[in-house]
């Protein structure tokens, strides 16, 4: 675990030195962070709203779509543009098993975990070939056909067209319900499934599977003349990655109730990745920070102005590129440095 | 057969505003090497700002180069003040920017326009090019003018010294840098450049698909698809693509049962991606090679 923090804080634009500096002292204050976040999430619903309780459960399912999209992008050097696909292949998933199938939700997940990894997979394998641009123009024209993919008619049988599917809210289990009303039990369910895949990630990271992602990340000829299957790894990142997104866009479905092809256009594609820079690509952490953005940011600038809500919200992201070029990883990590050399 | 041809020929018409995007597509990508989504929303603007002139009374032929003037300045403006500073950020900070960009003009087009459809005329006027024909004057105008700006980009980059230099900045920037080209300015002109080409290819095409803040995300796509199609290296293959691009969707809607008009987009999907995998240079690009 230890030895993940360095790695996984090492994008490839970061000098090396910089991030071994400050592993030390951001392992134990990492600890005591996690445990202090940990809590105020668990207060966080009885002292809210349940608007803002849907609003933090959201940030959350966005949190894990942004952290699969870290894997790929930040760990294995891929980018994507298109990772709204995946999200939709797992928010269509609960939906449809749920309302035509009858299958309770929490098998939803696993089950829409798998067929992501599998769709992911397979989109990989072509990816393969494809670096930089192309990648990026690639998963962009997947990002700009799901909707009408979604709405093709041969599976409007299943996929309900244009109008989309209706989700029924599930109560909390166990006799839970005469605590926590629908609202606090998703968020709850939701948390426990994020601090999972949380874990999950750093212990992927930290593995030998990481430690082969990271080097074909950062010198592809290397990592082959080492011995690594570049392919292989390659497909399986993309692979992990839609399964992270995919399920969330399964929680996503749950938590919304509703699931339509106009949900999932390209602007959804658009603000993962942007929930991705502005967290700091290869800091799996900063997933949090950039859901906060990309759920909280739009209210924000729609307040400022209902017309030019859209121009606001490019201004902000200007500013906060210009202001942390690197993402709020990159101005923790400089900031702890910066920290460490006055000391 | 005779539903074939007249296929064809109404492919090559809506390939010609492929031909147009993709065209601006290959310029800014000689400029900076990267793929600018913001493109569409650029043209766009600049075809508002030409529907807002001929609004005002400016005969159509003073309007157009206006408008490609104001069009060059602006591209110009964006890199120098956006991207100039953060020139040294990673590449996703960049896209970052490009998605900003892409909000704040659709959502200024939007506000200072508003959302309705708007008629843009056409200087070659819309009755087909002979009685029966399946291309109007204006498609043939289009393509024509398509001709044009190719012709001209292809001179300038193949005997000019400024076209020269812009080659050498995007290739190599180190060693341009070093033989005296002056390599952000280079970048920033290639903006203002594709700039420009974006507005008139906005400008020829919203009398086909009428005028509103979201005409150009998907033309984009059938852009970008041209221009990996032709090659994203080659201006030439860019218009080739983009007129490939128009047929093979207008076949395929009309051959392939399912795809109907539903299934355009995932047509420039498949397109992109199967020409990736299959030929990553494209039609008449020039492979890279790189050293290791």
């Amino acid at each position: 675990m230890a030895t993940s923090e360095e790695n996984m804080t090492g994008a490839p634009a970061i000098p090396r030195a910089a991030a071994a500096s400050a592993k030390k002292s951001g392992d134990t204050l990492g600890t005591i962070v996690l445990a202090v976040l940990v809590i105020g999430a668990v207060i966080l619903p009885f002292a809210s709203k349940n608007f803002f309780i849907f609003q933090m459960t959201q940030v959350m399912v966005y949190a894990i779509a942004i952290l699969g999209l870290n894997l790929l992008t930040g760990i294995n050097g891929q980018f994507s543009l298109g990772h709204g696909a995946f999200y939709a292949v797992g928010a269509y998933t609960a939906a449809i098993l749920m309302e035509m199938q009858g299958v309770p939700y929490g098998w939803t997940i696993p089950i829409a975990g798998v067929l992501c990894f599998v769709a992911g997979f397979l989109f990989g394998l072509p990816a393969l070939r494809l670096e930089g641009v192309y990648l990026a123009l690639a998963t962009f024209a997947l990002a700009v056909a799901t909707p009408q993919l979604l709405k093709l008619s041969p599976f409007e049988h299943w996929t309900g067209g244009v109008q989309g599917i209706v989700i029924i809210k599930p109560d909390a289990p166990f006799g839970l319900d005469a605590v926590l009303n629908p609202d606090q039990w998703l968020y709850f369910f939701t948390l426990v499934i994020g601090l999972f895949l949380y874990w999950l990630a750093r212990n992927i990271v930290g593995s030998r599977t990481g430690r082969a992602l990271m080097a074909i990340r950062d010198n592809p000829i290397a990592a082959r003349s080492m011995g690594v299957n570049t392919a292989v790894y390659k497909a399986t990142a993309f692979g992990i990655s839609a399964m992270f997104t995919g399920i969330a866009g399964c929680l996503g479905a749950i938590v919304i109730q509703f699931v339509a092809p106009d949900s999932f256009t390209f602007a959804l594609s658009v603000a993962l990745l942007v929930g991705l820079v502005i967290g700091g690509v290869g800091w799996l952490p900063g997933a949090l920070l950039g859901a906060l953005f990309i759920v909280f940011i739009p209210n924000v600038a729609e307040d400022i102005s209902k017309g030019l809500a859209g121009a606001f919200y490019g201004f902000f992201l200007i500013a906060v590129i210009y202001l942390a070029p690197q993402g709020a990883g990159g101005l923790i990590r400089s900031g702890l440095a910066r920290v460490k050399r006055m000391l | 057969m005779d539903l074939f041809i007249q296929q064809v020929v109404s492919g090559f018409a809506t390939g010609g505003i492929y031909a147009c995007m993709a065209l601006s597509v290959v310029m800014i990508y000689q400029a900076i090497h990267h793929l600018n989504f913001a493109q569409g929303e650029m043209a766009m603007f600049s075809t508002y700002i030409a529907w807002q002139l001929l609004a005002w009374g400016l005969p159509y032929w003073a309007v157009f180069p206006l408008v490609i003037a104001i069009s060059f300045v602006g591209g110009f403006a964006v890199e120098r003040i956006v991207f100039k500073p953060i020139e040294n950020a990673p590449v996703l900070s960049h896209i970052v920017i490009f998605i900003a960009l892409f909000a704040i003009f659709n959502s200024f087009a939007g506000f200072i326009w508003d959302f309705t459809i708007k008629a843009v005329p056409s200087p070659f006027g819309d009755g087909p090019l002979y009685p029966g024909a399946p291309i109007g004057t204006h498609q043939a105008g289009m393509i024509g003018v398509t001709m044009v700006v190719l012709v001209m980009l292809w001179a300038f980059f193949r005997f000019t010294r400024m076209g020269l230099a812009m080659r050498a900045a995007a290739a190599n920037p180190d060693s341009a840098r070093l033989v005296g080209v002056k390599v952000s300015m280079m970048t920033a002109l290639g903006w203002g450049m594709a700039s420009a080409i974006g507005a008139v290819a906005g400008v020829l095409i919203a009398p086909v698909v009428f005028l509103e803040p979201n005409m150009m995300l998907s033309i984009l796509l059938y852009g970008f698809a041209g221009a990996v199609l032709g090659g994203l290296t080659s201006p030439a293959g860019a218009v080739l693509g983009g007129f490939l691009v128009g047929i093979i969707e207008n076949l395929a809607g009309t051959y392939i049962p399912v795809i109907g008009g539903e299934l355009k987009l995932p047509i420039a999907l498949f397109l992109i991606v199967a020409v990736l995998l299959i030929k990553p240079a494209g039609l008449l690009g020039r492979r890279t090679v790189q050293r290791v």
